[in-house]
């Protein structure tokens, strides 16, 4: 299944991308597909995710054609 | 005109008598209009601070913000709420944020003005970076929304 995966903000920077597509194959939560996309960068604490534009917690099971977001805490208004 | 993410400096109390006159049939039922104006302070942190990049998730922003006034409507006795949030390039003075209510009764305007603002602070997907003299920061956390008064 594929999966599209967004970094913002710092996390972007750590990364080096801000947007890709992977492909997956079997029961993949939001936390392992980061190991996938982000290779050997530990994730920096504090990280938040989102699937589909809603906030969601690690341990979410990614499905085909989710829009997986990864970033750090909000500093907005 | 109830929820907006704009590229370009606005003027907030232009924008809110451009929405009064867009929204309202009769303003005779409205008795408060509660207004929180954030704006960009030109020092964070014991340091000069020359400009801003706000980056958002724009997809995401426009739902949680949408999302934040409906509650808001829902919880409260509101006539209407209005959320206007700055992204891109931002100088000292400009207007970042901008958050309205209008209500029969103050309690209502002044208590659902400010819990929007705590929810867009910890939920609305927006990030600041600083430009520095020296360099550039991302601004790691919010400062808190209450004194210790």
């Amino acid at each position: 299944m594929q999966i599209k995966i967004k970094f913002f903000a710092s996390l972007a920077e750590i990364v080096g991308c801000r947007e890709t597509v992977i492909t997956i194959e079997g029961k993949e939560t939001v936390g392992s597909v980061w190991n996938q996309v982000a290779g050997d960068r530990p994730m920096p604490d504090g990280t938040l995710c989102a699937i589909n534009r809603i906030h969601c917690e690690f341990d979410r099971e990614v499905k085909n054609n989710d829009e997986v977001a990864y970033f750090p805490p909000m500093t907005g208004g | 005109m109830v929820c907006r993410i704009v590229e370009e400096p606005f003027e907030p109390f232009a924008t809110l008598e451009k929405c009064q006159k867009e929204i309202f049939i009769n303003r005779a039922k409205v008795g408060a209009n509660a207004i929180f104006v954030g704006t960009m302070r030109d020092f964070n942190d014991g340091e000069s601070v020359e400009s801003l990049f706000l980056e958002h998730y724009h997809e995401m922003a426009e739902k949680v913000l949408s999302d934040i006034r409906a509650e808001a409507v829902k919880r409260w006795e509101l006539d209407e709420a209005l959320i206007v949030h700055r992204v891109g390039r931002i100088y000292p003075g400009d207007a970042i944020v901008l958050v309205a209510t209008w209500a029969s009764h103050r309690a209502h305007a002044f208590e659902s003005c400010r819990h929007m603002m705590e929810i867009l602070k910890s939920d609305a997907p927006f990030w600041k970076k600083e430009r520095l003299k020296e360099g550039e920061r991302w601004v790691t956390k919010n400062t808190s929304g209450v004194t210790s008064l």
